[in-house]
């Protein structure tokens, strides 16, 4: 399946400073459009194109605009979530970098929709480089009278992997601690300053344009059942062309990472992110969807000479650092887990290990307040499945050496 | 950054202000923005401390973070910080004595496309070997 540049089309085109450029390009003409159509039509004709998500959770985005639209009260926000901190994932900075233009316009038709006149854009401290083109992209369309009736305010966060989720994030708005919120109420009912809020991640918002320019049909030919559209994969790892490719949902993982981004020698995929699954070189032939493997888009490939057991052990450090540390089953979970992988990388790990690894993903994915904790173990419980005999080899190899050791100690 | 409003929304903007102008949050600027915005100082520590930009001893002039994530471990991140250490004499979470450059490790900039990758205060460098090091190393001041 060859590249489909819809998201990306404009990027290496135009020029991301000049909103004429964009303009000349088509830009901006969805939000006219748009304008001319009901909100509760432009919510229905998202709601008929399928679109989720693309941040990672992948929820029906239509769907929630709807919740958000239909809450009493005037005061309603729309967030747009450039906390891009999934490891191994970029395809933000790039349509950011690239194109602010499409973000732009596409927070403009969802505040519309929404009836939101105040949008905040909430762009991590890592990416601070990216400020002034979207101060300059938002300037621009100010003065071109596309953001009538509608106030977009950048904020920055502050180092925080978790601030991209999505209730820390509003916390962090707010000047708090990013840590996540208990659930119900969820942010379409009340959210920001307590008040009815939408947050889309800058992808998701970029597919609004297309959508709205080209009409829902066009948009839910593409892509599977459940999964439509095209999505922005970011490559990176053992692959000879790292980098972001943009393909229909539904092309199988071989697609992208061997055809296109020339991988060779193939041991093992992560897609998602650090929370993501892992996909065996056996099954390099699974499609790319919410049904099977997606999340945020990244896809980080590892070649034969790669170590499992060392992976999932730098996957559960970062975790561990980056949990808020608000609820005990992740932060801890991630702790010991940590601590029982730093053993087996070490060459000190006991039979007893793997039964404990399985025994706290459990309770992590049972009992975790959102998403961080509910996903961390699923690269444990994912290479378990698949690499099983590393963990068994590296175990009894430490089981074999500690048995020198009385001999050497004496 | 927006200090009108409540007084809390302004915290994380006012923390990094005060940050700029000394390299970190002292005990002194954490009392003076808990007074400006209305709050405890125990939330401007609170906040402080809960992301890792911010800081609560002395940075150096610039900040080196060195990205530690799988996508550029993959690519010698590891060997990177030794050769930015052996430059500067430094190991990670120091500062060189003439208070140049601090070094620190952080988690995924989003530059795996160019691992290993760091960022400079806010510039983003990528594919770095140690020839290019020593050459960006030598452009600050």
């Amino acid at each position: 399946m060859p590249e489909k540049r819809i998201l990306l089309k404009n990027c290496g085109e135009i020029d991301p400073r000049q909103i004429a450029a964009y303009e000349k390009k088509g830009g901006f003409k969805a939000l006219v459009k748009a304008r001319e159509m009901s909100p509760e039509e432009v919510i229905e004709e998202v709601k008929a194109s399928g679109l989720r998500g693309r941040g990672g959770a992948g929820f029906s985005c239509g769907v929630k605009w709807e919740l958000a639209k239909k809450r009493p009260g005037k005061e309603k926000y729309l967030i747009c979530n450039a906390d891009e901190g999934e490891v191994g994932t970029f395809k933000d900075r790039y349509l950011i970098q690239n194109d602010p233009f499409s973000l732009i316009e596409g927070m403009a038709i969802a505040a519309y929709a929404i009836g939101a006149k105040k949008a905040y854009l909430y762009l991590r401290a890592e990416y601070h480089y990216l400020l002034e083109i979207l101060k300059n992209a938002i300037m621009q369309a100010k003065e071109k009278g596309y953001l009538d009736g509608l106030k977009i305010e950048i904020r920055e966060g502050a180092g925080s992997y978790i601030c991209g989720e999505e209730s820390a994030l509003m916390n962090s708005i707010e000047g708090k601690r990013g840590e996540a919120r208990y659930r119900p109420p969820f942010p379409p009912e009340r959210g920001l300053f307590e008040k009815p809020t939408i947050i889309n991640n800058v992808e998701t918002l970029v597919n609004i344009p297309p959508i709205i320019l080209k009409g829902s049909k066009w948009y839910s030919k593409m892509g599977t059942e459940k999964s439509k559209g095209t999505k922005i994969f970011s490559v990176s790892g053992d692959v000879a062309k790292p980098g972001i490719y943009e393909l229909e949902l539904g092309c199988t993982l071989k697609e992208l990472v061997v055809d296109l981004a020339g991988a060779k020698g193939i041991k093992m995929v992560q897609v998602g992110g650090s929370t993501g699954g892992i996909v065996p070189f056996s099954m390099l032939s699974t499609p790319l969807s919410y049904e099977t493997v997606l999340g945020s888009g990244a896809v980080v490939v590892f070649d034969e000479s790669r170590d499992v057991i060392d992976f999932v052990y730098r996957t559960m450090e970062f975790l561990n650092e980056e949990s808020c540390g608000f609820c005990t089953p992740c932060r801890e979970g991630t702790e010991v887990m940590m601590e029982i992988l730093g053993r087996l990388v070490k060459g000190d790990g006991a039979q007893e290990d793997i039964g404990a690894l399985e025994d706290l993903s459990n309770a992590m994915i049972a009992s975790s307040m959102c998403g961080l904790g509910q996903t961390a173990a699923i690269p444990v419980l994912d290479t378990l499945k698949y690499f099983r005999n590393e963990y068994e080899n590296r175990i009894s190899q430490s089981v074999f050496l500690r048995s020198f050791q009385p001999i050497m100690i004496s | 950054m927006g200090q009108k409003g409540n007084g809390r929304e302004a915290l994380l903007g006012m923390i990094k202000e005060e940050q700029a102008k000394t390299g970190h949050l002292s005990k002194d600027a954490m009392v003076r923005v808990a007074e400006t915005l209305g709050v405890t100082v125990g939330d401007v520590y609170g906040v402080t401390t809960f992301y890792s930009f911010l800081s609560t001893w002395p940075l150096g002039r610039h900040v080196i973070r060195v990205c530690k994530s799988v996508p550029c471990c993959m690519k010698d991140a590891e060997k990177l910080i030794g050769w930015i250490g052996k430059e500067l004499g430094i190991s990670p979470e120091e500062t060189t004595a003439d208070g140049r450059f601090t070094l620190t490790l952080t988690n995924c900039i989003g530059a795996c496309d160019q691992a290993p990758a760091m960022l400079i205060d806010d510039e983003v460098y990528g594919q770095l070997t140690p020839e290019r090091i020593s050459e960006i190393l030598k452009s600050f001041d």
